[in-house]
């Protein structure tokens, strides 16, 4: 059982080397592309029940014993992100079948999805922080490449910011972990949870933990550090976008809940939680009010993922087990809602003809079925009931009042309103008023009426499968909440996840 | 010799982050690059600098006897210089794309995805 944790790796890279084998073959680019992300589903399903059963799986590779090797570990937050990131990456390979250009799919684009799926998956799989460090770099020029593949001006524009800011953090990541290995002399993850209580120094070590504060900040786009996401994510293709949407942001954040409960957990740590309050109040607030400015579609989803950011952040700072466990479920609601927001972002261009909310409108009176296919998410991500945003925020700040954040449980409501607010705009001026440019209005359609019926399907399924992610989530809470606890449990009990690493075998 | 190295990492910290500041797009490489040195020194030099011992067991011993120099330092400045170097000639290519399609390497004039349509500032 322990050997499929190293899956999740292997199986997008094994595609991604076969895809490039087949230099612009792109049918079977699509093809293997399918065949990897169903094969990731599966995996993590199988790895989500084998964490449930025999507890945290772990894998040391190549054999060497921890902390000398590199630990490959799969604890429930593990197994949870990574079928997430398998969903994302299935209705984002079947989303782009429809909308990447040929020119795209010839350059690799295919097998970039597949690598940056892996660079992904490793990030939430192993157990070694400068491994850690290796993984995010995957991801990152994988990212980087994806962003500018076709080179139109504002994507490079966009691009310039990505890459400088994220090159930054990643040196300063490569610092903390240099610091802290001179200190611990270990970077395996459980080696340093059991070192790091014992360790002299403590303001060096307040300095490295807020050096990774800041570089998973930037990662995940906390409010002073976010600039480089609304300059850059609206600019690629849709299919894209929502990837990133859904999950890069969310490595950040995983990696901040991993490494501020699993490895920074000591008793001076308290004052890092009171920073991290802080960031994810002014979070909250700046991401939802440079939505509520923006008329593009895209980024004023952009934004929304900021704000979002902030909940998720809130949560891992009261760090109770119903926070983490509300922050966990947080995070997977806002993945499913935010990638089906930015798919429907796409099919409202084909409908439309614009992102421009301004241009357009008269939706619903043409397509009644594709408005109520953006309501579903839209709803979801602003908490409206029965739908899984509205638990994911009820726990959340259930989890604040318990813990006495009266303020910052006022701001995150007030922020659901103009969480609400931003989705209405949409709708309203996307689907409800008249459109502005008069006429004809079915031939501003011409995009999505030239699509064959395979092409419709291809970029209404994922919304489809997303929005019912967020809709069977909210019905059936229970058993969903019921795994995030599990995973908050195994997060504040470190002793089992140390446990599993030195003394798992292989 | 810590001393030194010490010195020498703050300066290139020092000149990258300036540099990092600057509108020129070339002079923001260079501070990347001045930085991710600056951070692989610092690695070297954190993991303590010994001098003259062997980083692997003698023939006929069990087990490393100190002072042993540690090599592990040195493994991970060793991936960290193949990561940047590759990351590094990607931003090189980047860059000079941009240059090429916008026609101009000054960062300030490059802010046409952060505004809104029809916006002054």
């Amino acid at each position: 059982m322990n050997r499929i944790v190293m899956l999740p790796v292997l199986v997008p890279f094994a595609s991604a080397v076969l895809m490039m084998l087949v230099h612009r073959k792109v049918v079977i680019h699509r093809f293997l592309s399918l065949v990897s992300t169903l094969l990731l589903c599966a995996v993590s399903v199988v790895m989500m029940n084998g964490v449930l059963r025999e507890g945290i799986l772990s894998l040391q590779v190549g054999g060497w014993q921890a902390p000398f090797g590199i630990s490959m570990v799969a604890d429930m937050l593990s197994a949870v992100m990574l079928s997430a990131s398998a969903l994302i990456g299935l209705t984002s390979v079947l989303y782009s079948m429809a909308t990447i250009d040929r020119d795209r799919e010839e350059y690799f684009y295919y097998p970039l999805v597949q690598l940056l799926l892996m660079g992904i998956n490793g990030a939430f799989l192993t157990g070694d922080i400068f491994n850690l460090y290796v993984w995010f770099e995957v991801m990152l020029i994988s990212s980087f490449v994806l962003l500018v593949l076709g080179g139109r001006p504002e994507q490079l524009e966009g691009a310039i910011k990505y890459v400088t800011l994220n090159l930054l953090s990643s040196a300063i990541f490569l610092a903390a972990v240099g610091i802290l290995y001179g200190m611990a002399g270990t970077l395996n993850m459980a080696d340093l949870a059991l070192r790091i209580p014992m360790l002299d120094h403590r303001e060096l070590l307040s300095v490295v933990g807020v050096l990774f504060m800041i570089t998973f900040g930037v990662k995940a786009a906390v409010f002073p550090l976010f600039f480089w996401l609304p300059a850059a994510y609206h600019t690629p293709p849709v299919a894209v976008s929502a990837l990133f949407a859904g999950l890069l942001t969310k490595v950040g954040v995983y990696a901040l809940m991993r490494v501020f409960t699993t490895v920074f957990c000591y008793e001076d740590a308290a004052f890092i939680h009171q920073v991290l309050l802080w960031i994810a109040g002014f979070t909250m607030v700046t991401g939802v009010l440079g939505a509520v400015a923006q008329y593009d579609v895209r980024k004023l989803l952009s934004f929304h993922i900021i704000s979002q950011i902030g909940y998720m952040i809130f949560a891992l700072a009261i760090q109770s087990p119903l926070a983490l466990a509300g922050g966990l479920f947080y995070m997977l609601h806002n993945i499913a809602a935010k990638t089906g927001l930015f798919y429907m972002s796409g099919v409202i261009k084909r409908l439309s003809g614009s992102y421009q909310l301004r241009d357009i409108g008269g939706l619903y009176r043409l397509y009644p079925f594709l408005g109520l296919l953006f309501l579903v998410p839209a709803l979801g991500l602003a908490g409206i009931p029965p739908l899984s945003g509205f638990w994911a925020k009820l726990v959340v700040l259930k989890a604040g009042i318990e813990d006495g954040q009266w303020v910052l449980v006022g701001v995150a409501l007030c922020v659901s309103m103009l969480t609400l607010f931003s989705m209405i705009k949409i709708w309203n001026e996307a689907f409800w008023k008249d459109d502005p440019r008069g006429g004809d209005v079915r031939s501003y359609a011409w995009e999505y009426d030239a699509l064959p019926l395979s092409g419709r399907v291809s970029i209404l399924l994922p919304v489809v499968i997303l929005g019912l992610v967020t809709i069977v989530s909210g019905l059936w809470f229970e058993p969903f909440f019921g795994l995030m606890e599990h995973a908050a449990w195994e997060l504040l009990d470190r002793g089992a996840y140390i446990e599993a690493v030195k003394g798992g075998g292989v | 010799m810590t001393f030194l190295l010490a010195v020498i990492i703050g300066v290139l910290y020092a000149a990258g982050t300036y540099l990092i500041l600057r509108r020129s797009m070339v002079k923001v490489i260079f501070g990347l690059i001045f930085l991710g040195h600056a951070v692989n020194l610092m690695i070297f030099t954190v993991g303590r600098l010994t001098k003259g011992v062997p980083a692997f067991v003698k023939d006929g011993f069990y087990g490393l006897a100190e002072p042993y120099a540690d090599p592990l330092p040195q493994a991970l400045i060793l991936t960290a210089i193949v990561i940047g170097f590759g990351v590094q000639a990607f931003t090189i290519v980047l860059f000079k794309r941009t240059y090429q399609t916008l026609g101009t390497e000054d960062l300030d004039e490059m802010r046409s995805t952060d505004q809104l349509p029809g916006g002054k500032s």
